[in-house]
Formats: structure tokens, sequence, C-alpha cells
């Protein structure tokens, strides 16, 4: 299916579902993805239709009659088939369905075989050029995105998907109740391939990486590898949108320390950019990254330093009045 | 008429000598950290006087255990024990002695003995920066060296900031702490006599 085919099939369903499906219009989507680190409550409407291919897709075996054998038979699921429901319906796509984005003729078994050669969709196939979906910026996300190095990528394979999984990417950041986490999941994405050097291996015949002996230039290595992304140092920041997608060559990469620990400190359009709308109040600098984590010269208050500057020109004011009272009283020695 | 008192003992020369190099070096690249900028380097580039931060900080820690062994096992712990009795009243007759008595030529009132090495302002102040304020330096430096083991968030904000304001504090009035004592080093018999007593160990006093 053409994308172009692909748009009207969605748009179509959308018109259908309108009622049901209220997470698919943009002025719901803050607050549905709000929603989304608790999915007790989510029933897809597609849930039943879902369930047609989750049955086969939803684990690592699956059973079908084979009316030649005349009997059941279990196999198992490819590794790059199983879709993991509980992920799926956590995801920022959980209201889909199936459908939407496979063929229909999938609800066929056996699966016809030029299904194989299925194009996927990318993200701005649906989200590209949509004022509904202006708030997310996905068309300068794909502008930054072809000045990436991933972009190079794309005659072997590169796609969005590789690094936002269409069943089980959600958004994190925005909705980040534990920044750890939202870090781990971040970071997850990264070294799905940059540290599986079979997954690296579809996309490049560069020799494997390995990230700690790359990184070992850098002090408290896991310090940093828990508390800042990847993107933090690899991309290009961008004021426009919430997360860069401009990943920079290596050589770019941020390695001058103070681009984080300073007063300027970077991670405030970064990692804390959303928060930092929100800023602490308190006479700290950069205050919001103390939420979450203390960031050895970005955190600074502004008090303390002007209090710590007045006990310093004291100090020093009454060692220099000492010292006039000591030179006045040994000439009054000597004169005498 | 000047006489000499042997007071500081080889170990104790080497323990402060080592102590006064390590004190230049983590407060240089403490505030190298602390006040770090993008567009230039404040005395010491910020990975470097992480580096030597670091190094200087664990040297420090054993220094200080051996400072305190040193003073568990010889009679030099001794000076440091305070005594209630006129604790204030001596304190306020050595003030009044620094800003006033000794400019009218008045005599030291706590001149140095073999029993009585710092006179009750030095006393108080090196017990409160050996005793109380080092400890709690290190303590929160370790916190700062080991995060993991940092308590993780108190009252909704995470505990490394308490941690750090700790090792910023103290580490900012102990460089206060050596300002002064540095200054009131020069107050011996001549501006240098007492320096050059922390390196012959003798302590020299003019007999008054």
């Amino acid at each position: 299916m053409r994308p172009g085919r692909f748009r009207i099939l969605i748009t179509v369903l959308l018109l259908f579902q309108a009622k049901n499906s209220a997470a698919m219009f943009p002025q719901d989507a803050e607050k549905t993805f709000g929603e989304a680190a608790d999915t007790s409550e989510f029933v897809s409407v597609y849930f039943e239709d879902n369930e047609r291919c989750f049955v086969c897709h939803g684990q690592g075996r699956y059973e079908y009659e084979n009316p030649n054998l005349g009997r059941k038979v279990r196999a198992l699921m490819s590794n790059e088939r199983i879709i993991n429901r509980k992920e799926f319906y956590a995801s920022n796509h959980r209201s889909f369905s199936c459908t939407d984005c496979h063929s229909e003729l999938y609800t066929e078994f056996p699966h016809p075989g030029e299904l194989r050669m299925e194009q996927n969709f990318n993200c701005i196939d649906c989200h590209g050029g949509d004022e509904n979906w202006a708030n997310f910026h996905f068309d300068e996300i794909e502008i930054e995105y072809q000045k990436s190095v991933h972009f190079k990528l794309e005659e072997e394979g590169f796609t969005c998907w590789k690094c936002h999984g269409p069943h089980d990417y959600k958004i994190s950041i925005r909705n980040s109740e534990n920044f750890k986490e939202t870090i781990l999941y971040d970071n997850n994405i990264c070294l799905n391939c940059h540290s599986n050097f079979t997954r690296f291996q579809i996309l490049s015949d560069r020799e494997e990486i390995n990230i700690l002996n790359s990184h070992d230039w850098l002090p408290s290595q896991a310090t940093h590898f828990k508390n800042v992304r990847c993107i933090e140092c690899h991309t290009q920041i961008n004021d426009t949108i919430l997360v860069a997608h401009q990943i920079n060559p290596k050589e770019l990469a941020v390695k001058k320390c103070a681009e984080c620990h300073s007063r300027n400190s970077l991670l405030m359009s970064s990692l804390y950019k959303f928060q930092s709308r929100e800023q602490r109040k308190g006479g700290f600098l950069n205050g919001v990254i103390l939420n979450e984590s203390y960031v050895i010269g970005a955190n600074r208050n502004t008090y303390l330093n002007r209090l710590s500057l007045l006990i310093f020109l004291l100090t020093f004011g009454v060692v220099a009045v000492h010292i006039a009272f000591r030179i006045i009283k040994k000439k009054k020695t000597n004169e005498s | 008429m000047s006489h000499k008192l042997y007071l500081y003992p080889k170990w104790i020369r080497a323990w402060h000598s080592l102590n006064a190099v390590l004190f230049l070096v983590l407060i240089l690249t403490g505030l190298s950290m602390q006040y770090s900028d993008k567009d230039r380097n404040v005395i010491i580039e910020f990975s470097s006087a992480v580096k030597w931060h670091n190094i200087a900080a664990i040297i420090l820690t054993f220094n200080y255990i051996i400072f305190v062994a040193g003073n568990i096992l010889t009679k030099n712990g001794r000076y440091y024990i305070i005594s209630k009795q006129n604790f204030w009243s001596d304190l306020m007759t050595q003030l009044k002695y620094y800003s006033i008595g000794m400019f009218k030529g008045e005599k030291h009132p706590f001149p140095v003995t073999e029993y009585r090495k710092f006179n009750p302002l030095q006393k108080f102040t090196y017990v409160l920066a050996m005793y109380v304020a080092m400890p709690m330096l290190i303590i929160s430096g370790l916190g700062l060296f080991f995060p993991e083991i940092t308590v993780k968030r108190f009252l909704g904000v995470s505990g490394l900031i308490y941690t750090d304001i700790l090792h910023i504090t103290m580490g900012f009035f102990l460089s206060i702490f050596m300002i002064i004592h540095i200054y009131t080093c020069t107050l011996g018999s001549r501006p240098s006599s007492l320096f050059r007593g922390m390196i012959t160990g003798y302590h020299e006093s003019e007999d008054h």
C-alpha cells in the first residue's frame, strides 16, 4: 500500500471511530499520553480485532490448524514478529487497530506471500503536514533527522522505527514522574543497536563499538550514564522541538564538561527543557535540576554566593585593618 | 631574650605541610568546579579540576586519619582538650588581646608553654575546624564521590543537594579558617617566626 492510500484509509477509519477513539485527536493527545503511565483502565475498542493478530504474534509460540496434515501445528514465532500486548497498549499507538497500519490481507492465514514486501510507514507519513499535530513539530523533527548521521543509513534500512518502535514507543520526557526511569528508557533506545552488535550489523559494516571503552574519558562514567541521556551530548540542541533529533557525528559530541557543568548548563535546553518552564524558587540557578539530581557547577544558590562573598570580603577587611594597626604601631615603636 | 620550645614533632610537621598543600589544591579545584563557565576556564579546566580534587581529597582523608590517630596515640591530643572552666572569658580575653591589647604592647595573656601550645581562641577554632568541619567535609565529600551511597531523595529533593551544600559550606568555612590561620601565624615574635617553627619544629617566643 502506498503512503497516500494509507493516509486515506487512516482518515476514513478515524472518522468512523471518532466517538470511541478520542486518543487519536491531538487536542486529547496530551491528556492521553499523560495517562500512558497507567494502562490498567485503557481498553482498546479494537481489542477483539487486534486479538486476531496477538493470538499468534503476542507471544513466542503460536499454533494453527494445518488442513493438509489434519492437525494442529505448534511453531515458534520469530522474535522480530512478536508484539508485547502490554507494551502495545501502553504505547502512543495503543488506540490503533493492527490493520490501521498493516494490510487487511493479514487477517487471512496463511498470510499472502506478497505481504512480506509490505511497505512500512514512517512517522511523517501520518503526522507530517498536519496542523493538528503541530505542537509536536513533526516536520521540524523530519528536517533535523535528515541532517542526522542516522539519515545517511536510510539506504541500508534506517527508519524512525529503529528508535521509536511503532508497537511500543511512548512519549516519556513530557510525562516523566521518574527521571531516572525516563533516562534509562531513552538510553535503551540508543543501546538497542549501539550495544547490540547483531542489530547494529543490520545497518552498518563498522566494527563493534564498546560504549564503555569509547566513553572511558568520561569521569564518573556510571553516574553520567544513569543521570543523562545519550542525546544530551550527541545531538544538536534545538530550541523549537522538545527532543533534538539531529544526531551529530561523534567528532561533534559534547566533550567539554563545562557545557553542562556551568551556569548556562545545556541540560536546561535538553534534559530539563520541559521542566525548566517551572523553575524552582529559592535562589537556585538551574534549580529545576535539583528536583532530580545535582550537577556540579550548574546548581548554585545566588543567596549563598552573595553571603559567601560578603564573608570573604569581611575577612579580608578585618585582616587589612589589623595589618594597618600593626604597621601604625610599629612606626610609633620605631619613632619612640 | 627569646627562647625555643620543641612543640612540633616530625609527624606533625609532615602532616601539616601535606595538609596545607592539599588544602590549596582543594580550594583552587573546588572553586574551579563550583564556578565553571562554558566560555572560559575559572582557574583550572573542569575535568582537570575534578581529577585533582578527587586525588587531593583521597589523600586528605588518609592524612586526616593520620592526624586523628596521632592525636590519640601521642601527647599532641591533649592540646585540643577544651576545658569548660573560664571558656568564654578566656576566649574574650584572647580576642581583646588580638583586637586591642597587642597594639598597646600588652603581654600575651596565654603565652605558649610545653603544656599550652594553643591559646584559647586557637584551641576553639582548631577543634571546630579539625573535629567538626573536617569530618563533615570528608563525609559529604565521600557522599559526592560515591553518589550511590547518598540518600536518594529527602523532602522531594535529591539527597545530593543537601550533601553538596554541606560540602561547599564546610569547604568555605575551612577556606576562611585557612586565611585567618595564615594571617594569625604572622603574629609571632616576628612575622616569619611561626612559619619557621613549622619547619624546624621549634616554637620561638620573646620573653616580655
